[in-house]
């Protein structure tokens, strides 16, 4: 019914976090303007201005194409109030009751997904750097 | 259907970006997590069909499973579409900028 709605909404507090997380890292040095780590990511790690772009990259990706699916099945309308389940109010328990249970479901398992990711990209980096170390 | 048609776009783009990588200029990782994010998103769905009494992908019926293929290719389409619109709003490789500046 209205399940992307819940990562819509993460997807528009990650992007302000990560348009404040980047303006960090400029000022520290640690990124330049066009989000390109300056610091090595061996030694350092990957940067949060990265990361978090992995997040953003799937959550809006995720919400545009589910966005279109919800409108293929006539669960969203280009005109108010957008949302199908709203001219019935006997169907907006059961939307509100989707979105807390799918919704925010498909918003969890895309952030643990992209947790675990940035783990084993951090792992993969700092191994990389014990490697070269070991051969010199 | 729409999931497992994401899917292999998802993998088939993750397999470009492994091909071009470190070149990011063509944004392809970006490409290929639109795509990952959407798929998990409905792997979610699928598995409430699950626990609903339905199944995990829609095949029992042959106009419904059609009918997903079609949203699914659909989909795909959307999200290469969204991902030129973002190349070209980022314009990484300065193409755009270039030829503006010399038209």
């Amino acid at each position: 019914m209205a399940c992307f709605l819940v990562s819509g909404g993460e997807a528009i507090v990650v992007t302000a976090v990560h348009k404040a997380v980047k303006k960090s890292e400029i000022e520290r040095g640690i990124v330049d303007e066009s989000g390109k780590q300056l610091t090595d990511p061996t030694q350092e790690g990957i940067c949060w201005t990265r990361k978090l772009s992995w997040l953003m990259n799937m959550l809006w990706g995720g919400v545009i194409l589910l966005a279109i699916e919800h409108m293929w099945h006539g669960e969203v309308v280009p005109f108010p109030p957008f949302l199908t389940a709203m001219y019935n109010p006997a169907d907006i328990p059961a939307m509100l009751g989707e979105m807390a249970t799918v919704g925010v479901a498909m918003a969890a398992l895309v952030t643990v997904t992209w947790f675990a990711v940035t783990l084993v990209a951090d792992a993969v980096v700092k191994r990389q750097s014990a490697t070269a170390a070991e051969k010199a | 259907m729409t999931l497992v048609i994401t899917l292999l776009a998802a993998a088939i783009a993750t397999a470009f970006w492994y091909a071009k990588a470190p070149n990011s200029d063509m944004r392809l990782g970006t490409l290929a997590l639109m795509y990952w994010g959407a798929a998990l998103m409905w792997c979610v769905d699928g598995i409430h069909g699950l626990l609903e009494g339905e199944g995990f992908i829609e095949i029992a019926d042959a106009a419904a499973m059609l009918d997903d293929a079609i949203l699914g290719l659909v989909v795909v389409a959307v999200g290469l579409v969204a991902w030129v619109v973002y190349l070209v709003a980022k314009d990484p490789k300065r193409v755009l900028r270039k030829s503006l500046a010399n038209s």
